[in-house]
């Protein structure tokens, strides 16, 4: 017997064609839809950054986009913190859509204090998601909330409105959405992939 | 049986330095108003030149800037007691002598390790604190106190090792009555081992039956006698400021100590502190008191040092702080926190009961909180803030009656016990009003519905709604109610967001 040659090893070093395509790699964070993990660099949120989603209105699909990604982390235990929230989440609708709502603490707090208070949570390393709705947040608020997602390994959202568009903005993703004439999703930027020239339909039929 | 000693040389001064973290001269003064001497100088007013004893008329002539802080018993027999609650926490037998603490620790040992692992802790401790000390060891509490006298460090674990170390003793340092230090040496008895080899009867004679009484203490021959120390259960720290303070950033110095010294006593409790309030004193006895509160029972110096500093600074000062004082009087057990082994979370992570803590110190009491279910169809009451989020009830209500939700028990509506009823329910938003609104603009387009609540008769908050999935023009999803039989008068209730 010659020498003993672990499979693995040759596998690793691609020397051996094993006559089917790998599969593409799962994100670490799946959004949940199928078709924004297509286009998605990650294959999903980027994890342990910032993403930021730019909405219209309030009520227009922005808590569907993530409702997946929170059902699944609360489900595994995981605490998701929302900061601010424009209205009162509703119990009945979340966990309709399978969050656990034990899993997801709500912080009431003032405008100058959003972005600290998200900070916070993301730096502590504790939480596995944290959304805000930051109403004064400047490229360098971004870029400290950018960093302590970093440090702390958490997704943090944050939900803006549309007309901070045209601005600059360190997050990893941004994201805007439209719900008129049709409910879809707009990638406008996304670290470490090109920038999709057709949007992410996000289909609403669902309640 | 092991006693070790701790005895306190410069008790005074350093509860008045620890409180006061700027360097130059100082000396603690005592005496008669027209006749008062120094009773302790710190190193700067010693290598100036005063000295113990000096009047404080003949230091002023040596040295023109020190600072000259009255001795104050009071305070002094506060910190040996503060000390002893400290000492508390390595043994149960603890007791105090002049100046000095002694503890029993052989079956300390046993749970600390030996004794110079537990010399090292407790010496940590004390310099931790800001407070110099000498550490012996002996198998009596007098004999320790006797060779804290006279060496730092020295441990002598057996009887007969303690006979031979208490030998050399001089008599003038053996704490034995003035009457028998002054005239044993003028007998020729020079040292302990010299007067225990004396005969009894002749010692009895002339010196009475006390001088033997303590000799047989000193070796063990009769029990220490020594009342045992207590902890008290209330928490009462006050520091007297040196200036008017006007800010609260000179607060800091302080209160780091206080919570420092608060950790240290609740770690020789074995307790931890869930409210305590700091009182802000001004003239002529008007207060700003600071209460906090926590979710839990806590202990950890540098925690409770960063809440209490987060709720000062909240404070506006009406006028000059001269004291300030922290009183703790719940001192609940303190349970640590467990910790998963597998924990998949980064290794600096800060636990989830701190991060709650910090965002309340900042943003309020109720800032942080969980909702739940409840059994009520009414969206206005079908949800209410979870009872219980972290153990402890104070965030109960946290966005109180503005947000329309009445709190109802955590219990009521566990989550299994919901699964049943969710599945019969129509589609519910994910955001919901506190109160329903008008919908304004053109009529929304239908898209589900109707689906009929009517209910609330028993308590005098009756619906009769029919609520709607409806579209609006801007390709909001809505859920609006109207009444009975009608599709107008649209009240926005929730977004499908």
């Amino acid at each position: 017997m010659g020498a003993v040659v672990a499979l693995s090893t040759l596998l690793d070093a691609q020397q051996v064609w094993r006559g089917r395509a790998a599969p593409l790699p799962a994100g670490e964070q799946p959004t949940g839809w199928a078709a924004l993990d297509d286009v998605l660099p990650a294959g999903g949120w980027p994890p342990a950054a910032l993403s930021e989603i730019l909405l219209p209105a309030d009520g227009v699909g922005e808590l569907r986009l993530v409702l997946p990604s929170l059902a699944r982390l609360t489900q595994g235990g995981r605490t998701v913190v929302i900061v601010a929230p424009p209205y009162l989440p509703c119990v009945a609708g979340w966990q309709q859509q399978g969050v656990d709502m034990r899993r997801v603490d709500i912080v009431a707090a003032g405008d100058n204090d959003v972005a600290w208070a998200m900070e916070q949570c993301l730096r502590s390393g504790s939480c596995a998601a944290v959304l805000a709705w930051p109403r004064q947040a400047d490229d360098r608020t971004l870029r400290r909330l950018q960093v302590a997602a970093d440090h702390g390994q958490a997704l943090a959202f944050a939900f803006r409105d549309r007309k901070h568009l045209p601005h600059a903005s360190p997050a990893a993703l941004r994201l805007e959405l439209e719900a008129a004439p049709r409910a879809q999703v707009w990638v406008r930027k996304c670290r470490g992939g090109s920038v999709p020239a057709q949007p992410v339909p996000l289909g609403r039929a669902l309640h | 049986m092991l006693w070790a000693c701790i005895v306190l040389p410069h008790l005074a001064l350093d509860g008045v330095l620890r409180r006061n973290p700027q360097s130059g001269p100082l000396v603690l003064v005592d005496g008669p108003v027209n006749a008062r001497r120094i009773v302790s100088a710190n190193r700067e007013a010693r290598e100036a030149g005063l000295h113990v004893g000096q009047r404080l008329s003949a230091a002023q002539a040596l040295l023109t800037r020190f600072d000259a802080v009255p001795y104050d018993r009071a305070a002094v027999d506060r910190w040996h007691r503060f000390l002893a609650a400290v000492a508390y926490r390595y043994s149960s037998e603890v007791s105090l002598l002049p100046h000095a603490i002694v503890l029993e620790v052989s079956r300390s040992m046993s749970l600390f390790g030996p004794w110079p692992r537990l010399e090292a802790m407790l010496r940590a401790d004390l310099a931790a604190l800001g407070f110099r000390h000498r550490i012996t060891a002996a198998p009596t509490p007098h004999a320790a106190h006797v060779l804290a006298g006279v060496s730092d460090g020295q441990a002598v674990l057996t009887p007969d090792a303690m006979r031979q170390a208490l030998q050399r003793v001089p008599i003038g340092k053996s704490r034995l009555p003035a009457m028998a230090t002054e005239t044993l040496p003028g007998m020729g008895i020079r040292t302990l081992g010299q007067l225990l080899a004396l005969p009894r009867d002749g010692l009895r004679r002339r010196f009475g039956a006390g001088l033997l009484e303590m000799l047989d203490r000193l070796t063990g021959d009769l029990p220490a006698g020594l009342d045992s120390y207590r902890p008290p259960d209330v928490f009462d720290l006050r520091i007297e400021l040196m200036h008017e303070v006007e800010n609260i950033a000179s607060l800091v110095f302080p209160l780091r100590r206080m919570t420092g010294d608060l950790a240290a006593y609740l770690a020789g409790r074995d307790g931890g502190v869930q409210r305590f309030t700091l009182r802000l004193e001004h003239r002529d006895g008007r207060v700003t008191e600071v209460p906090v509160g926590l979710l839990t029972p806590e202990r950890e110096p540098g925690m409770l040092f960063e809440l209490a500093r987060g709720r000062l600074d909240q404070v506006q000062l009406p006028e000059p702080v001269l004291a300030m004082r922290l009183v703790a009087r719940e001192l609940p057990p303190f349970v640590p926190a467990g910790r998963d082994l597998f924990d998949e979370r980064p290794t600096h992570a800060l636990p989830l009961d701190q991060l709650r803590e910090r965002l309340r110190a900042r943003l309020g009491d109720r800032a942080v909180h969980q909702l739940d279910s409840t059994t009520d169809p009414r969206p206005e009451r079908a949800q209410a803030v979870a009872g219980n989020p972290c153990r402890s009830g104070f965030s109960r209500e946290a966005f109180g009656p503005g947000f329309g939700i009445r709190d109802s028990g955590f219990a009521k509506a566990k989550a299994s016990r919901l699964k049943p009823l969710l599945q019969g329910i129509g589609p519910r938003p994910t955001w919901l009003l506190d109160r329903p609104i008008p919908l304004r603009g053109a009529a929304p387009r239908i898209l589900a519905g109707p689906e009929r609540l009517e209910t609330g008769w028993w308590d005098g908050g009756e619906v009769c709604r029919d609520y709607y999935v409806v579209e609006t023009s801007l390709g909001q999803h809505a859920w609006a109610f109207c009444a009975p039989g009608e599709q107008d008068g649209w009240m926005l209730q929730g977004w499908f967001a």
